[in-house]
């Protein structure tokens, strides 16, 4: 048995055992955004200490950028003040900061590896939880809170201690319009929302090895949805693809240097596990939340859960989730009807997302009443779908096409859900009140699945619009 | 606040419950109060949503009923503090006045947050959550300690066990919470660390 990647990188990293029995463990890459970082710059200012590897560290903003008018000053003054906040530490600290005015500004999850910044065999560290996003790199990424991203910044490490790793293996091939969403809720409906506490979650099997990056950090990104802080997929030839020539990237001269070490870091055949859950990927059909978290979920020809047929554990908050959604036991989910329908996210708005999206409303139109946007999860990915003719593609058919950020997926922006409205969304969170309305609710779905409620202006099977392909 | 380097050992007072099982940071504190440069004031909008309704007007939820103004040690159930990295929940608790938290099980990063803070997040069984419930909803006033030393919980004559990660107790009671200081006095070790990371050389070396 040999040691699997968390346990190597790790090692690699760690640079002692404090006095508490907690790893020193060191950041490779610190990623910061405005919304969880100005009290950490404030707390430096105060204990006098300066930013150890400013290098380490790069910024953009996301959280309160609003999508349709991003001049400046921006009409909310408290987006405007976090944003001068950001401004002003990264120029005194001398960190990196991708702007509005930049070319790379967007969903840090986004940007971090459009760059190339995120690579294999890294411990990365950001305020979002949403951080395990660039596991899929065979990176370990932790979501951290902002008393740790003061420790990043004044010593570049964090206090940690080391996670278990259960191995989630999923084979086979993924039928038509079943994406990597649809794999990762329903390991997350198997598995639980909590079923990942205290553990790294490693993917792994032919489904995995057979998407593309995008889709691989689509389930990375929602580990943590499961409780799983981290987690992540060893990285092989489509990883190394993926990063060869960006902005970060190895250079060419010690590219094929750096892919030794990120193949020394990968998991064996023989890797040991603390856990192991299989899944098989031919069963998957589009799934989609009935509730209020992300693992009530089912498959979208299934019906609602029966209170009486939920073990103890799991009927207290689904019986609060049928009173929030006001739906009813045993309902099917397939024909639920929409008011929003949101394209966005550091789950699903890379540009296959986009593509997928757009190839489903091509030549057809949002249904009327249906409030329908995209938002590109970075200014890169708008430029590329730009390049592509998809802006046009969604605006024929009744989408508004918007700038880049997290927009509705935590409403800290203009992008809202009003009183009780439905959205079909594909960002990765349904909790009470989380797109901005106490009383809004959330179904979360695949980029293909919102395009196609949008255009019924319902719950929609898309495999019954398209003739889709399992891209 | 609790004060930097302040060993962290029994924390008593009374409690104030919250029922529900995967109750998440947004519920919390939304994420509209998050567009804040400093965390001072989070206090008022602890739970807000379920605490006032839209026109502002007050909800009946334990946060609002005056028994529990001055609680110290807030009692929940299942993986309370779940989903957003927010710091801003545990800030809003603590703020608020909540020095403690008791609970069948906490979401990791929130668990994170709290010890950051000097705040023991303290797991006890399921019965004894619902104990420790009852009494606390019989009796606001009952005092309530949350012994991390000892892993124990005790009001009035119950004294449950309770767990908490070896290494989150020895940062509490030895006051080493604050990580700060205890990274940066390794500065020789985190060099020597970087020496041997070929990306921090640009795999050059």
């Amino acid at each position: 048995m040999s040691k699997n990647l968390l346990n190597k990188v790790w090692d690699l990293h760690t640079v002692d055992q404090l006095s508490t029995g907690q790893d020193q463990l060191f950041i490779g890459l610190h990623l910061i955004h405005e919304v969880t970082s100005p009290q950490a710059f404030q707390m430096l200012e105060e204990r006098g200490l300066q930013v150890l590897y400013p290098e380490r560290t790069l910024a953009t903003v996301d959280h309160i950028v609003p999508t349709a008018d991003q001049s400046r000053p921006f009409d909310d003054p408290l987006a405007e003040e976090m944003m001068r906040a950001l401004e002003q530490n990264t120029r005194k600290h001398g960190i990196t900061f991708y702007h509005l005015g930049t070319e790379h500004q967007g969903i840090v999850h986004i940007v971090g590896p459009e760059l190339g910044a995120t690579q294999p065999g890294m411990t990365i560290a950001c305020g979002d939880s949403h951080t395990s996003t660039h596991g899929a790199f065979g990176s370990i990424a932790f979501g951290i809170g902002t008393s740790q991203i003061r420790d990043v910044l004044a010593t570049q490490c964090m206090a940690v201690t080391r996670p278990e790793v259960r191995r989630v293996q999923v084979d086979g091939l993924l039928g038509p319009g079943v994406y990597a969403k649809d794999i990762i809720l329903r390991i997350i409906a198997d598995l639980g929302v909590k079923g990942g506490i205290g553990y790294a979650y490693e993917f792994g099997g032919s489904t995995i090895d057979a998407l593309s990056m995008e889709g691989r950090m689509t389930i990375c990104n929602m580990s943590i949805e499961g409780g799983a802080r981290v987690g992540y997929v060893n990285p092989d030839a489509t990883t190394y693809d993926y990063i060869k020539g960006r902005e970060y990237a190895p250079k060419a001269a010690v590219f094929e240097t750096a892919v030794q070490y990120w193949q020394s870091v990968a998991s064996g055949p023989d890797a040991e596990y603390d856990d192991r859950y299989e899944l098989d990927a031919t069963t998957l059909e589009p799934m989609v939340t009935w509730g209020i978290n992300p693992g009530q979920a089912i498959g979208v020809s299934q019906t609602m859960p029966r209170l009486a047929s939920l073990p103890d554990s799991l009927r207290d908050v689904a019986k609060s989730a049928y009173e929030h959604m006001g739906f009813a036991e045993a309902a099917p989910i397939e024909g639920t009807p929409i008011d929003v329908a949101f394209i966005g996210s550091c789950t699903n708005a890379r540009l296959s997302d986009l593509r997928e999206a757009a190839r489903v409303v091509e030549g057809r139109s949002v249904a009327s009443g249906v409030r329908a946007f995209v938002v590109p999860g970075s200014k890169q990915v708008a430029r590329q779908a730009e390049a592509e003719g998809l802006p046009q593609v969604f605006e024929r058919a009744g989408f508004q096409w918007r700038g880049a950020g997290c927009s509705m997926c935590l409403a800290m922006n203009p992008d809202k859900l009003n009183g009780r409205e439905i959205c079909a969304s594909s960002s990765n969170r349904n909790f009470i009140g989380r797109q901005g309305s106490p009383t809004g609710r959330t179904l979360l779905m695949s980029p293909a699945m919102v395009a196609a409620a949008a255009l019924n202006g319902r719950v929609t099977d898309v495999r019954s619009i398209t003739p889709a392909s399992a891209a | 606040m609790v004060k930097q380097g302040e060993k962290v050992r029994v924390v008593s007072g009374t409690a104030v419950v919250v029922r529900g099982n995967e109750i998440d940071t947004d519920r919390i504190i939304p994420a509209r109060y998050l567009k804040v440069v400093t965390f001072d004031g989070l206090g008022e909008f602890a739970f807000r949503d379920v605490r006032f309704a839209q026109d502002g007007s007050q909800l009946d939820h334990p946060f609002n009923r005056p028994e529990h103004q001055g609680a110290r040690v807030l009692i929940v159930n299942k993986n309370f503090g779940c989903g957003s990295s927010r710091e801003h929940a545990p800030q809003a608790l603590l703020r608020w006045g909540i020095h403690a938290i008791v609970g069948e099980s906490f979401a990791e990063i929130f668990a994170g947050n709290c010890n950051a803070l000097g705040v023991p997040a303290v797991r006890v069984s399921e019965a004894d959550v619902e104990r420790l419930m009852s009494i606390v909803e019989a009796d606001p006033s009952m005092t309530v300690d949350v012994d991390v030393d000892a892993r124990e919980v005790r009001a009035g004559g119950l004294r449950v066990s309770a767990s908490i990660a070896d290494e989150i107790r020895e940062s509490l009671v030895t006051g080493v919470w604050d990580s700060t200081a205890a990274l940066l006095a390794n500065r020789e070790r985190i060099a020597e660390t970087v020496s041997n990371l070929p990306y921090m050389s640009g795999f050059s070396a």
